[in-house]
């Protein structure tokens, strides 16, 4: 199968080691290419947004008026959704991970479940904005409340919570479940003080990653309808909401310079926000690791 | 570790004392356990009810569009004005633009994304590679929000300098930055794959005097393939429902044609803008972008199930 072609001349020898060294040269220069993009795309947010953030930023509604716009709205819709979701998808997804792991019957009902949960880690965020507008804000009646777009982002990050709570529960050595039942504990109960004990930073990480994700999701947000110009705040699961990035959109959506910079600095603080949970979950990672042994 | 001991010895002597009684304890404790089970299985059922969801809320709604519009108009029409007085129902413009879209995109990831794989399984050292594989993750969790915006307000302008008939929405700028949105993706998929190809491959090929380019371009990257494959075509699935990006750089008009350095409309675009306006609901307008979520929820399911078929047979394949 491999043809190495004449061996030998010594014009052939050099010009081997000229066509290694160039792809060894063009496979790095492709990695440091997507380096150097993230480096770029950070700069230039940062040298368009920085200066937009300040006190004022983060207490104004937004408004027609680009300097005395602000986030708000914006930053209390995402809290408001970030802790809906948090509330819904954590229990589920966990719930759903402990069946999987700890109790399911090796049946096909199982198997559809399995692969029913890879697929639907694969569907376009928007697909779950028109599920969500049509069982949510229609069929349920619960308007475009910032209820209605936390159960959306609650399904949309199902999947990553339950992916990574059942590798955080696969990690649980089995000596731990047997020792556990060997004492006479039922099945809950050896679930519930020896293996989530256990398993808990892993599916912390993993939630935190998966709620990031939900924090810059847009498309779903807009599709079931969130509004982009929200000026009061958010008092209860009914109401009307904005998030961040989609109040970011509709700065960008403007015409105006004035308001470009304003969305630059609104991705300056959401790409702060998503840096913070992120290193909740590194933290949370690294503890986990040491304490191993 | 002393914790990890404790905790099973804990919960083990209070169940010991819940388990050995006989009579309505142990009755209890069973109705109980029972009851745990089905409160978690209803958990794992919910992932069922959202397909269910998914597909019912779709198929319902593009049915009742299907009603009004042939099936034949829809997928083989050429004209996509549903939005204006005179009313044109054929999604080939928006699968055009959705195409051209996701083929910059795959200009663009599948080489660097490649390349990547390949220098990152073969070529770094290990120390090299823990500190940039994580760096390159980072693009992966950039809200596609700021990606629009990077494409709009940074790859545009320097596109109209190099190409002046460039528009201020255009295929090219978006379709670059998406490309680099899912570079992290394809890179890990196919470094995966890369690295399952068995070592003594490598080693067979370097005694038969190969250098180290030819076993990695000759030898690795051909049995390699099947995963490649794979992370091909769940980045092109991907590339096809990114939505924001389109939304904000590549413009709002259905067009057929490939004419990058113009303005087009996405199916995932399409449905952004009618959310955004103010279309009634229960009217056609409305009813379409379940008709077009549909065709854009097929198109990446077939996607996504072939390449998970792909990414099986290569770990198949090695073990």
């Amino acid at each position: 199968m491999i043809t190495l072609g004449e061996t030998g001349t010594r014009f052939h020898t050099i010009y081997r080691r000229v066509v290694g060294r160039g792809f060894a040269t063009a496979t790095l220069t492709a990695t440091l290419l997507g380096v150097v993009m993230l480096a770029v795309l950070m700069f230039d947010v940062f040298r368009d947004g920085a200066h937009e953030v300040d006190g004022d930023f983060l207490t104004s509604y937004p408004s027609r008026f680009p300097e005395k716009s602000g986030l708000r709205s914006a930053l209390l819709g995402t809290a408001w959704m970030l802790g809906l979701t948090a509330a819904m998808a954590f229990p589920i997804g966990v719930g759903a991970a402990i069946y999987m792991e700890e109790y399911a019957p090796n049946n096909w009902l199982t198997r559809v479940i399995q692969i029913n949960i890879a697929n639907l880690a694969g569907v376009p965020s928007v697909v779950y904005g028109l599920l969500g507008l049509g069982v949510f804000v229609r069929a349920m009646e619960l308007g475009r409340s910032v209820l209605a777009g936390s159960m959306t982002m609650s399904l949309l990050i199902l999947p990553l919570i339950i992916v990574a709570s059942r590798e955080a529960i696969r990690a649980v050595p089995d000596s731990l479940r047997e020792a556990s039942l060997a004492l006479g504990a039922s099945r809950w109960q050896m679930v519930s003080r020896t293996v989530l004990p256990s398993a808990m930073p892993g599916i912390l990480t993993g939630t935190i990653l998966a709620l990031s994700r939900a924090i810059g999701e847009t498309a779903p947000l807009i599709t079931i309808g969130a509004l982009t110009y929200i000026a009061f705040d958010p008092q209860g699961p009914m109401d009307l909401f904005t998030v961040l990035p989609i109040q970011i959109f509709n700065w960008v959506s403007l015409p105006q310079k004035e308001f470009h910079s304003l969305a630059a600095g609104g991705i300056v603080v959401l790409l702060v926000v998503l840096l913070l949970s992120n290193s909740v979950a590194i933290l949370i990672r690294n503890r986990f690791e040491r304490r191993r042994y | 570790m002393s914790e990890m001991i404790q905790a099973p010895r804990r919960g083990g002597v209070e169940a010991l004392g819940d388990l050995t009684s006989r009579g309505p304890a142990r009755k209890r404790r069973a109705i109980i356990e029972r009851a745990i089970q089905a409160v978690l299985f209803a958990c794992a059922a919910i992932s069922i009810l959202t397909t269910f969801g998914i597909v019912a809320t779709l198929l319902g709604e593009t049915i009742q569009f299907l009603r009004q519009v042939s099936i034949v108009e829809f997928l083989t029409g050429t004209r996509w004005t549903p939005l204006f007085a005179s009313k044109h129902f054929g999604v080939l413009p928006l699968v055009n633009g959705t195409i051209a879209v996701a083929f910059v995109a795959m200009v663009v990831a599948l080489p660097v994304g490649i390349l990547t794989a390949i220098f990152l399984s073969e070529y770094a050292p290990t120390r090299f590679r823990s500190v940039l594989k994580p760096i390159l993750e980072v693009l992966a969790g950039i809200p596609t929000v700021v990606y629009g915006y990077f494409a709009l307000l940074f790859i545009t302008p320097i596109l109209r300098e190099i190409f002046p008939q460039t528009g201020i929405f255009n295929v090219a700028s978006a379709g670059i930055v998406m490309g680099f949105m899912i570079l992290p993706m394809m890179a890990s998929i196919s470094e995966d794959a890369l690295r399952a190809v068995p070592s003594g491959l490598r080693e067979g090929a370097y005694a038969l005097g190969a250098t180290k380019y030819q076993t990695v371009t000759r030898v690795v990257v051909p049995g390699a393939l099947s995963g490649i494959l794979a992370a091909v075509i769940l980045s092109i699935s991907r590339a096809i429902g990114e939505t924001m990006i389109v939304a904000i750089a590549a413009g709002l008009q259905p067009k057929m044609g490939f004419n990058l350095l113009q303005s087009m409309e996405t199916m995932t675009a399409y449905i952004v803008q009618v959310s955004l306006g103010d279309t009634p609901q229960d009217t056609i307008e409305f009813q379409t972008i379940f008709a077009v979520g549909t065709l854009l929820f097929l198109m990446t399911f077939v996607m996504n199930v072939v390449s998970d078929w792909l990414v099986r047979r290569f770990r198949e394949a090695y073990e």
